[in-house]
């Protein structure tokens, strides 16, 4: 499904909608860039959320899905950041500016990096399971501090950058592939995060009855 | 007072006064870290004026992290980790009295060197007064945080590298506002701003990070 909508939404942004006036053919990644970046940033407070559900009543499951989520945050973070940076070179004329928002990617980017070098690093489940519960909850708390700050910072030291926020009125045919692409990177980390966390089940569960049995029917 | 805060927090500074070379290392390396900068950037002072509130901030940050790993590997790997965690002593005491003797052993000297550091890099005397300031507020915020961090990674195989990667992207707020504020009265605008940030910063991080400190030894142990 995620291999569907991403082609119906790449055909639409590749080919049908139109050139942009101003930033000539370059743009076309924004369909793959804007819903990297929703998706990291939504993944983030997901996964912040499995980890206060894990906590607060103990539930392994909910760790689980925690600790699934944080691998496809962090790989459409890297894409958000990969992708804007071949945008920004023919657009920007540069691979990279400290820009508020791009700079609170990459944060959010060593947020993911921590949590899950965290996890690794602890040998006991039921001990990283917890601690990395702990981390990313206290992340969450400062993902909107840290934003702001970021923000405060770059308008306090260069006034007037390119704005990413003041976007100008799309097209449909873009609107339409930008929905279609937001649904495809949904459609993945679903089946990507659902897999992992099976994959985390049968791990974990490896000497149970129940897991022998499926091991035997294969 | 609290006795066990007391009794916690005085623990820790005689512990440090017995081994003084051990307590001053964070600050030997402060100084070590802040004056390679010139060498590698250049000596131009014009230069080095405009980047030393960065430099004198991140090699604090780096400092305080540096001291983290024996906040409470030390404790833990003697035990008496354990035997505050069932004293029925409330942690979160105990935790912001770690926190505090972990300011004044490792944050309070780097406060005093640091108008050396802005001499060093020919800063203005209005400047160092407000990057020492600065510093007043944002150190114990780094302690603060840094607890967090060093309790998650307890006994960990590469636990020293782990805390700078678990803490730094925390610290960012602090850094920004304390480097900013140097920068805010080298333009001629008032550092106020900064300071109420940092200040409001340091407010809930009291509140928030013993808290978290206290559910992750508990995590830990």
């Amino acid at each position: 499904m995620a291999a569907v909508l991403s082609v119906v939404g790449l055909y639409i942004g590749f080919f049908v909608a139109p050139t942009d006036a101003t930033q000539g053919e370059a743009y076309r990644i924004i369909y793959v860039h804007v819903p990297a970046a929703w998706m990291s940033m939504l993944l983030y407070l997901v996964m912040a959320f499995w980890a206060a559900i894990g906590w607060a009543f103990n539930a392994r499951l909910a760790f689980m899905v925690a600790r699934a989520l944080a691998p496809t945050g962090a790989a459409f973070t890297f894409l958000a950041l990969w992708t804007g940076a071949f945008w920004g070179k023919p657009t920007w004329g540069t691979w990279w500016v400290w820009d508020a928002r791009l700079t609170s990617e990459l944060i959010l980017l060593f947020l993911y990096l921590g949590y899950m070098a965290l996890l690794e690093s602890i040998d006991d489940t039921r001990r990283a399971d917890q601690a990395g519960a702990l981390l990313a909850i206290v992340g969450a708390v400062n993902v909107p501090i840290i934003y702001f700050s970021v923000r405060w910072w770059n308008t306090l030291h260069q006034g007037a950058t390119i704005s990413m926020t003041a976007a100008p009125k799309m097209a449909d045919t873009m609107l339409t592939s930008l929905l279609f692409m937001t649904f495809a990177f949904w459609a993945y980390a679903f089946a990507v995060v659902f897999k992992r966390t099976c994959a985390l089940i049968l791990e974990r569960e490896h000497d149970t009855d129940w897991v022998r049995a499926l091991k035997g029917k294969s | 007072m609290n006795s066990g805060f007391v009794a916690v927090a005085r623990r820790d500074l005689r512990l440090a006064r017995r081994r003084p070379v051990e307590a001053l290392l964070p600050v030997v390396f402060f100084l070590v870290a802040c004056s390679l900068f010139p060498l590698g950037v250049g000596p131009e002072s014009e230069v080095l004026r405009q980047i030393a509130p960065g430099i004198v901030w991140v090699c604090a940050l780096l400092s305080a992290m540096l001291s983290l790993g024996s906040l409470y590997g030390s404790d833990y790997a003697d035990g008496s980790l354990e035997q505050m965690l069932v004293s029925g002593q409330p942690m979160v005491v105990l935790v912001l009295a770690k926190a505090l003797a972990h300011w004044l052993m490792t944050g309070v000297p780097l406060i005093l060197v640091a108008p050396l550091l802005g001499l060093l890099f020919d800063m203005r005397a209005d400047s160092i007064a407000t990057l020492t300031l600065g510093l007043l507020l944002g150190t114990p915020l780094l302690s603060l945080i840094g607890g967090v961090g060093a309790a998650l990674t307890l006994g960990l195989r590469n636990g020293a590298v782990l805390i700078l990667l678990l803490v730094l992207p925390l610290c960012i707020p602090v850094l920004i506002f304390g480097a900013g504020a140097v920068a805010a009265v080298d333009s001629g605008i008032s550092s106020a701003g900064h300071f109420y940030l940092l200040g409001a910063l340091l407010l809930l991080t009291l509140a928030g990070a013993p808290v978290a400190t206290a559910a992750a030894l508990r995590i830990s142990i």
